[in-house]
């Protein structure tokens, strides 16, 4: 174990470089995952025949299938498509893939949590669907979800870590190939990880509780 | 597909057993070391619960896989040796722990201060309060997150074949990389994972909605 050493100015900045890679493909997966769980929860909530069924079903298959399998998918299974990518597009991927399923369960059950009286009403006064559905339900039901889809999103950062088996050159990848030159570095790696990792999704959680007390 | 499964069967089935021994163990005692700090949260003294705060946000905020990596390569540095089960099955226990602890803490919380006056000013201790009034009620409140975290835990299982746990995820890996039938494997072990965590989460999708 050899603490100054181990945290000289080269090793800490290759670590935030790798930081800086996780919340990079972090913010991509949240912006990308929420409006596609914004979507589909909207598109399973709405019966729409045939449709609604089918996507509350593929929703249920991915949520319940550990991400690292959706890792390991998009990696192997993307080229087989004939689709050439990079570690970084592939876990934005199956970053995506999964997390939109997870934020479209809370979606739905954010409508859910809207009294049925909201959309007759709406419906009632001459909107549409889509318009009920815009300017009526979404509002209130967003302010409900706000709680359980920012913690979603700090689940979000602390996956990104997975990557690292399709080498995302992230955070625990470039601390890994730090401790590979001298195994004396592992500990003090480890530890300055979680801490970073830490401090990272702390503040996401605090956040998230600061927007419960408010809103819940 | 089918001659694959065939042909391997065995060593799925080991990977299946593992990842069921493994999520029920670290199941069972996240349970209890999760209920132990969501108990000492609500306690009265400000020192115990400042000590169960940090635990839980300290195990909730660092990758899992991170944890795990702690206990399989730093533990054994110090302290005693682990095997790749065993360090990945203590790391999930502990992460998995301080999200039981906060859902039964918010659970505590929904019961209301009422039952806890009430209770106590029916003459019984602070301790008999929650073990007869205050926790059956909280229980009931969180049975369905609970399921959840349970479908979580048995996901976040497969963080075991990064230490070489012998889980579902390394016996795929590890027919993957000797068949070269990559996607096929994975299909079949994504098949394992649905039987466990979708029955699961159904069943509390249908406790939810009661």
């Amino acid at each position: 174990m050899d603490f100054v050493n181990a945290l000289s100015w080269e090793n800490v900045h290759f670590l935030l470089q790798g930081l800086w890679v996780t919340i990079y493909v972090s913010l991509i997966s949240i912006a990308l995952s929420f409006i596609i769980g914004l979507v589909l929860g909207t598109v399973r909530y709405s019966k729409i025949p045939y449709l609604s069924a089918i996507t509350g079903f593929i929703i249920d298959i991915i949520r319940n299938l550990p991400l690292l399998l959706i890792i390991f998918f998009t990696y192997f299974g993307l080229p087989g498509l004939g689709i050439r990518v990079n570690s970084v597009v592939a876990s934005i991927v199956a970053l995506v893939v999964f997390e939109s399923a997870m934020i479209a369960e809370i979606v739905r059950s954010g409508i859910n949590a809207v009294p049925e009286g909201q959309m007759e009403g709406a419906r009632s006064n001459g909107m549409n669907f889509m318009q009920a559905m815009f300017y009526v339900i979404m509002p209130q039901a967003l302010l409900k979800m706000i709680p359980a889809l920012l913690s979603q999103f700090v689940s979000l950062v602390k996956d990104t870590s997975l990557a690292t088996i399709i080498i995302l050159p992230d955070l625990l990848y470039h601390a890994q190939i730090v401790y590979s030159q001298n195994t004396n570095y592992m500990i003090p790696m480890y530890l300055i990880i979680a801490l970073m990792y830490f401090i990272v999704c702390f503040c996401l959680s605090l956040v998230a509780s600061y927007l419960q007390k408010k809103f819940g | 597909m089918w001659n694959l499964f065939i042909d391997n069967w065995d060593t799925f089935l080991i990977g299946f057993g593992n990842t069921v021994l493994c999520s029920v163990i670290a199941l069972i005692f996240s349970l209890i070391i999760g209920s132990g700090f969501a108990i000492l949260e609500t306690v009265p003294s400000k020192l115990w619960r400042t000590v169960a705060r940090i635990y839980i946000e300290l195990f909730r905020n660092i990758p899992l896989l991170v944890i795990a990596m702690i206990f399989y390569l730093v533990i054994p540095q110090f302290l005693f040796k682990v095997n790749g089960f065993t360090a990945g099955t203590i790391g999930l226990t502990l992460y998995t722990s301080a999200f039981i602890a906060e859902t039964i803490r918010s659970g505590i919380g929904a019961v209301g201060d009422g039952q806890m006056e009430g209770a106590r000013s029916n003459g019984i201790t602070y301790w008999q309060a929650m073990r007869y009034v205050i926790l059956p009620q909280a229980f009931r409140i969180v049975i369905p997150p609970l399921g959840n975290q349970f479908v979580n835990l048995i996901k976040n299982s497969s963080v075991l074949a990064f230490v070489a746990g012998f889980d579902l995820m390394y016996q795929g890996d590890v027919i993957a990389s000797s068949t070269f039938q990559t996607i096929p494997t994975y299909i079949i072990v994504g098949i394992f994972y649905l039987i466990l965590t979708l029955p699961l989460s159904y069943y509390m999708q249908s406790l939810e909605q009661k």
